[in-house]
């Protein structure tokens, strides 16, 4: 126990020194401001793929209804900063905990549903919620929500993001989270051992939407713009390819499948007629050559790189970065 | 040993936490280097995702004018340089997008988005970077305002609004096709569909006429039919339909199938071949909508522009190219006019212009910052397009 804790505190000092590399690079505009841009989106990105991962790909829960919880949490945020006028933080906080909420209310029915029929229960309830939203004059309807200030910046971004891998990783190392693998490995074999699956499931459950909430919250306390458009399930599928791409079941695939998806999206913006065509591409290709996602199931560990001590220090890399 | 390593990791943190806490407020001002050869305009579309047809459109509308201007020998002695940009449709990349035009491309002046949504949320950054954002075809009427009703001073419109469209066809309606009973079909996604059925409302309702019925559907929709029976039993004398032509063209079909024969009116959405392909020929005769232009007005300024526009792209210009073009006009004269390419004169002097010729006639900007335009009521004819009337407000 005490080894795990040392070596999270050394991962966090690797975080930090990244942080700290980022922001003198942002500081003295190495990174122009569109990179900052696309790396804040890469944070927000990280962040669902990494609370997905804990549904899909820890639980084992096929969830496609991703960016309603996104969605909810923008706006529910939004409303809060714009029209109550109150702090960031609590925006944050009431983002998080309304999309947790509405995914445990949608939770208990659903995930009595397996395989398929989750992923379209699921695929269903997110475009409810988007079809909701755009009808909800309050919240500017088809319009979107206007007028949003940008609070959202590197430092927010970098910080939530890694207190919520922290939070999965421990999550999983718990006897919930083994709970959790349990019923991905085998459902029927983990209820014989007397292990309340539903309870676990709907844990799981909430506790991803309500990360996606954070994520949305500060998705749209950074575009200035919560709009229905941006809460499409092809959102959904992006933040499901970047996990699937990763490796299901994996923090280090899902992180990295944030990374790369993210970022090729961003380095095509050059050929806005070339971009989708070389961005699916990529994904066959990667798709062909590792069908298990870049890191399948595992993890980035120093067992991965046996010579040398560059082990910890890239795992802080990829997880951050 | 190990308390040592423990201490010095608890000091990490303890730095990690003091720079997260100092570090919040480094915020990056843009420079802009001055190019000596070329000035560069952002041209910054929907080219993929929903509505790529609208940003395509636009976009070589753009183009055009700003290869005859380059032609001519360019703005202020330099080559004009259009660099694109794709926001896939989607709001935030949006944002992304204007970023990256204005701050990696060095563009002077955006030109788009297309759509209102987009347009909403690259304002905040144009506005940041006190560069114009001209939106040559959003019609949503709040995008050049501020929250509380004043100008934005960096946004301007080549196209009529909303509003304005809604009071043409209303207008066409009651005069020329002297129908009182109207029933209003409209999107409730839609915020350039609610708007449209409003206004249009209140504009017959203050010209003699009544609204019988009104039924909502949502984008996306495929089957019409049973909203459309309920309509049909209101008995109107003509059906509001301002929508967008994937919709419409189902709606068409299936109004005639259950045996609507009204007269059908609608929106520039409309406009787009598709709506003949997918509506059928047949049932489009009797159906007119509004727009800001038509190929057939004999307006040589117009017909010049058409002529020009096939020569170059093989394809026949919409409405949104000739907005497109038209924005683009406008842009390279302010620029000319200001003498630089500072933005905040830029700006000035897009508000000051009035009567410049541009394709669709002349443009004036009003205060609000829209355009002061008449509209075009055009004809369905066996699935042709045939100007009607020219309706001025």
């Amino acid at each position: 126990m005490n080894n795990l804790k040392k070596q999270d505190l050394k991962i966090l000092c690797v975080c930090g020194v990244i942080f700290a590399i980022f922001q003198v690079l942002l500081y003295f505009e190495f990174i122009d401001p569109y990179w900052e841009a696309n790396i804040i989106l890469i944070l927000i990105n990280i962040i669902l793929s990494v609370s997905l991962n804990l549904i899909n790909g820890y639980t084992g829960q096929f969830s496609i209804g991703h960016a309603g919880f996104m969605a909810v949490g923008a706006y529910v945020g939004a409303i809060m900063t714009v029209k109550l006028e109150l702090p960031f933080v609590v925006s944050l906080l009431a983002g998080t905990v309304s999309a947790g909420f509405l995914g445990f209310l949608i939770g208990i029915p659903t995930l009595r549903l397996n395989g398929d029929y989750l992923a379209i229960a699921t695929l269903g309830l997110g475009e409810i919620i988007r079809i909701c939203i755009l009808n909800i004059e309050y919240v500017g309807g088809a319009s979107g929500f206007m007028g949003i200030p940008r609070i959202t910046n590197f430092p927010w971004a970098f910080w939530i993001a890694i207190f919520i891998i922290f939070f999965i990783k421990n999550f999983k190392n718990s006897s919930a989270g083994r709970a959790c693998l349990a019923i991905r490995e085998n459902e029927i074999a983990a209820e014989t051992m007397g292990i309340d699956t539903t309870k676990y499931k709907i844990l799981a459950f909430t506790i991803g939407a309500g990360f996606a909430g954070t994520a949305g919250c500060l998705f749209s306390h950074y575009y200035y713009i919560a709009h229905p458009a941006s809460f499409t399930f092809m959102r959904s599928f992006d933040i499901l390819t970047m996990v699937v791409l990763g490796g299901l079941g994996s923090m280090s695939g899902a992180i990295t499948g944030a990374i790369v998806l993210t970022g090729i999206s961003a380095v095509l913006a050059d050929y806005p007629e070339w971009r989708m065509v070389i961005y699916s591409v990529t994904l066959i290709v990667l798709m062909l050559n590792r069908p298990q996602g870049i890191f399948g199931s595992k993890e980035l560990s120093r067992k991965m790189f046996k010579f040398g001590k560059l082990g910890g220090k890239i795992h802080g890399g990829t997880a951050e970065s | 040993m190990k308390a040592w390593k423990k201490a010095a990791s608890a000091i990490g943190v303890a730095a990690v936490m003091t720079s997260l806490f100092t570090g919040c407020g480094a915020g990056g001002g843009s420079k802009k280097a001055a190019d000596a050869k070329e000035i560069v305009v952002g041209a910054h579309f929907e080219l993929t995702g929903n509505v790529a047809n609208y940003g395509k459109s636009t976009m070589s509308g753009v183009q055009m004018a700003i290869d005859e201007a380059n032609a001519k020998g360019g703005v202020l002695g330099k080559k004009i340089k259009m660099v694109t940009g794709d926001n896939k449709s989607e709001p935030s990349e949006a944002g992304n997008t204007a970023t990256k035009l204005i701050t990696k491309d060095k563009a002077v002046v955006l030109i788009g988005p297309a759509t209102s949504g987009c347009v909403a949320a690259s304002i905040p950054i144009a506005t940041g970077n006190k560069v114009p954002l001209m939106a040559p075809v959003a019609t949503a009427p709040n995008i050049t305002l501020q929250k509380d009703g004043k100008v934005q001073p960096f946004v301007f419109r080549a196209c009529f609004i909303d509003p304005f469209q809604g009071k043409i066809m209303a207008t066409f309606a009651s005069k020329t096709l002297k129908v009182k009973n109207i029933a209003v079909f409209f999107d409730s996604s839609s915020d350039y569909s609610k708007g449209l059925a409003e206004v249009f409302g209140k504009t017959v309702e203050g010209a003699g006429g009544k609204i019988v019925a009104k039924e909502a559907f949502l984008a996306k929709d495929v089957d019409f039919k049973a909203a459309l029976t309920k309509l049909k039993a209101s008995n109107p004398d003509a059906l509001y339909v301002p929508a967008y032509y994937e919709e419409v063209s189902k709606i068409i079909k299936q109004a005639r199938e259950v045996g609507m024969n009204c007269p059908i009116l609608g929106s520039d959405g409309w406009d787009s071949p598709k709506l003949a392909e997918i509506a059928g020929k047949a049932a489009l005769n009797n159906t007119y909508f509004c727009s800001a232009y038509s190929a057939q007005d004999k307006d040589p300024k117009i017909q010049n522009f058409i002529k020009a526009y096939k020569a170059k792209f093989n394809a026949e210009p919409d409405n949104f190219s000739i907005h497109g073009y038209d924005a683009a006009l406008v842009v390279l004269e302010a620029i000319k006019r200001a003498g630089s390419t500072d933005g905040v004169k830029i700006a000035e002097e897009i508000a000051k212009m009035k009567d410049f010729p541009v394709a669709t006639g002349k443009f004036t900007v009003d205060p609000q910052h829209n355009p002061v335009s008449g509209g075009i009521i055009i004809e369905l004819k066996d699935g042709v397009q045939t100007f009607k009337e020219k309706i001025n407000l």
